[in-house]
């Protein structure tokens, strides 16, 4: 296990420092600097402006600058924001992505493992047929789409939740379902697919001889073997819904990570947009790591090799 | 190395019969071939008058406009199909750009092996763990930057030379870049899971006693690639092709949503839905500028899905059930 953790850890941190590169040099070498829709100064007060954050010099000046105060965990001082830190920023505001996606994974993986497994004991009734169309449907439906219905529906035309904002838990039902809706149905279809599988062999045969009744067999020796697709799944699930949460917060009006990143793109707000991207990224390699690690837990046969 | 001739096609052979009988599928495939010949055609049939921004703001449907007008009085029904030849077509292009780097790709990684075929999926891996959609945005931002800049020059050095009409058609242009870097975009972005599958597909196929029978006869590495692998690879590239289409347009108006993607006068669905939740309040409701946007894309999105899975039931023979 521990030379496994080893070698994944150092590959990781390769990946990252790739992305982190990548990153800074396409924001550096695009048209357009941080400061150039303030207003317009003498190029002696831009230089200064550009030296006062590492920014003027070659590319490769500022680069190795960046990656020397990275490694010194040092995500630098946003461009627009005056005064702000990047890891000030992403203190105040990460919070609110994650319980919003916390709850959404909680919502996905559970409503879909279930849909799943009882579209799958009922395999050809209109139970089995309902929940995959509905599956395909949620699926087809963006975030973007099914969240100003929601709130259409809900919080404008019958009243029963507010229509944004964040902090109260009825403020948090919406956005959470608007963002766990897709992600149910691809757990639901995965889980359906895995749990058939696992119903045709042979020690589940075993188990219905032996007298277990449907619901026992299932219960207690075809979900543990059945659940293990749906485990590789929710890792880049919970990076997905902990990261991916920008639509919704646009649309719901939350002060998250994601609106963060969309305006520091559009600001060129260099160090923030590098500090959110390398969040997200360990975020992902993260929860890749912990999904292996579960893996051997759960299922004794796997051996870890990097 | 196999001693039994292989047949020649991997795909199971009634792979089209399996698809004939799909009937969600064919009636998906239909729905698609119309909407894409009415948001080419029925654009062209509609009146001037209606396409272009007038003072009537926000009149719901009617006779006049059939599905209302928007914010600058614009037809909706106007709006609504140039926004699906967009989408369609960013759609369709960005996922062909990517098919093609990722068959490339996919190829040459497992026709090589070894430490080529190593180093190559490597950098797939690497590529996969990159938040996607963040790289699409700062590739986008580059990218828009320069084309604006390019036809900026190009207008600069048409007005010098005197001549005002092509200066006029230059700045008018600017309007659509947008679109091209788009398509650019999400082209290079999505076809990672295109090559991991073709490379698959050639491991197997590399094998067969046909690949070994034309390398016996003296044919070279790439046209063995394109003669014999290449029509064996078809319909699993038509395949995620079809999965890849639905991608690409659902990345395209979320970022459109975002107000990163494309912008007026050009439309989309991503960037329709915007006006149209922007709008949405209490007291006086736009339902028509959300409402038909909202059903023309899921519509399509699902017809692209269900085609994409009956395909992949037709043809893959790895795929589940």
């Amino acid at each position: 296990m521990l030379p496994f953790l080893l070698r994944r850890t150092f590959s990781s941190v390769i990946v990252i420092f790739c992305v982190i590169s990548i990153t800074f040099v396409l924001a550096r070498i695009t048209p357009g600097g941080p400061f150039d829709t303030d207003k317009v100064v003498s190029d002696q007060v831009m230089k200064a402006k550009l030296a006062r954050y590492h920014l003027d010099g070659s590319p490769w000046s500022q680069y190795t600058a960046y990656v020397s105060a990275i490694i010194q965990c040092d995500l630098g001082v946003s461009t627009k924001y005056r005064d702000w830190r990047v890891s000030e920023l992403l203190r105040q505001k990460l919070p609110n992505s994650f319980v919003l996606g916390g709850l959404a994974f909680v919502i996905a993986s559970c409503a879909g493992v279930f849909l799943g497994a009882l579209a799958a004991m009922r395999k050809d009734t209109w139970i089995d047929h309902f929940a995959m169309f509905g599956s395909l449907l949620s699926i087809s439906i963006p975030s973007f789409i099914s969240g100003p219905f929601l709130i259409a529906i809900f919080a404008l035309w019958l009243g029963w939740l507010p229509v944004g904002g964040w902090g109260t838990v009825s403020q948090m039902v919406l956005p959470a379902i608007c963002l766990a809706a897709p992600y149910i149905a691809y757990v639901a279809r995965l889980m359906r697919n895995s749990l058939l599988d696992v119903l045709k062999s042979d020690f589940l045969r075993t188990a219905r001889a032996k007298g277990l009744s449907e619901t026992q067999a299932v219960a207690r020796h075809a979900f543990k073997v059945a659940i293990l697709p749906v485990i590789t799944f929710l890792g880049p699930l919970a990076a997905h819904l902990l990261t991916g949460s920008m639509i919704v917060e646009v649309v719901f009006n939350i002060s998250g990570a994601g609106m963060i990143f969309v305006n520091s793109i559009q600001n060129r707000d260099v160090f923030v947009l590098c500090g959110a991207v390398i969040v997200y990224c360990v975020l992902l390699v993260l929860f890749n790591l912990l999904v292996d690690v579960i893996y051997t837990l759960l299922d004794k046969r796997i051996k870890l090799y990097a | 190395m196999p001693e039994a001739a292989a047949p020649a096609f991997i795909a199971r052979p009634d792979g089209w019969q399996v698809l004939k009988r799909n009937r969600p599928a064919l009636i998906a495939l239909g729905f698609l071939a119309v909407l894409s010949l009415i948001a080419m055609v029925v654009p062209m049939l509609l009146p001037e008058a209606l396409k272009l921004t007038s003072s009537e703001s926000f009149v719901p449907p009617s006779k006049a406009h059939f599905l209302g007008t928007d914010v600058n009085g614009q037809d909706m029904l106007y709006r609504l199909l140039s926004g699906a030849r967009v989408s369609l077509g960013v759609g369709l292009v960005g996922a062909l750009i990517s098919l093609g780097i990722g068959t490339l790709y996919g190829m040459i990684s497992g026709y090589a092996g070894g430490r080529i075929d190593g180093v190559m999926m490597r950098t797939v891996e690497v590529l996969q763990s990159v938040p996607r959609i963040l790289f699409i945005m700062i590739l986008i931002a580059a990218l828009d930057d320069y084309m604006k800049g390019w036809i900026d020059g190009w207008r600069l050095a048409a007005e010098k030379n005197g001549w005002t009409d092509l200066a006029k058609d230059v700045s008018k242009m600017k309007a659509y870049t947008k679109v091209l870097v788009m398509i650019v975009s999400l082209g290079l972005v999505e076809w990672l899971t295109m090559a991991r599958i073709v490379r698959g597909q050639v491991l197997v196929l590399r094998e067969m006693t046909f690949v070994t029978a034309s390398r016996a006869m003296g044919q070279s590495s790439w046209g063995v690639l394109r003669r014999h692998l290449l029509p064996n690879l078809s319909t699993i590239i038509l395949t995620y092709l079809t999965l890849t289409i639905p991608a690409v347009i659902l990345d395209e108006s979320f970022l459109s949503f975002l107000g990163l993607g494309i912008e007026d006068p050009a439309a989309s669905w991503g960037s329709l839905l915007k006006d149209g939740a922007q709008v949405i309040n209490p007291l006086e409701s736009k339902w028509w500028l959300l409402v038909f946007p909202a059903l023309l894309m899921a519509a399509s999105l699902l017809a692209l899905n269900f085609l994409g899975d009956g395909l992949r039931d037709a043809f893959d023979p790895k795929s589940g059930e």
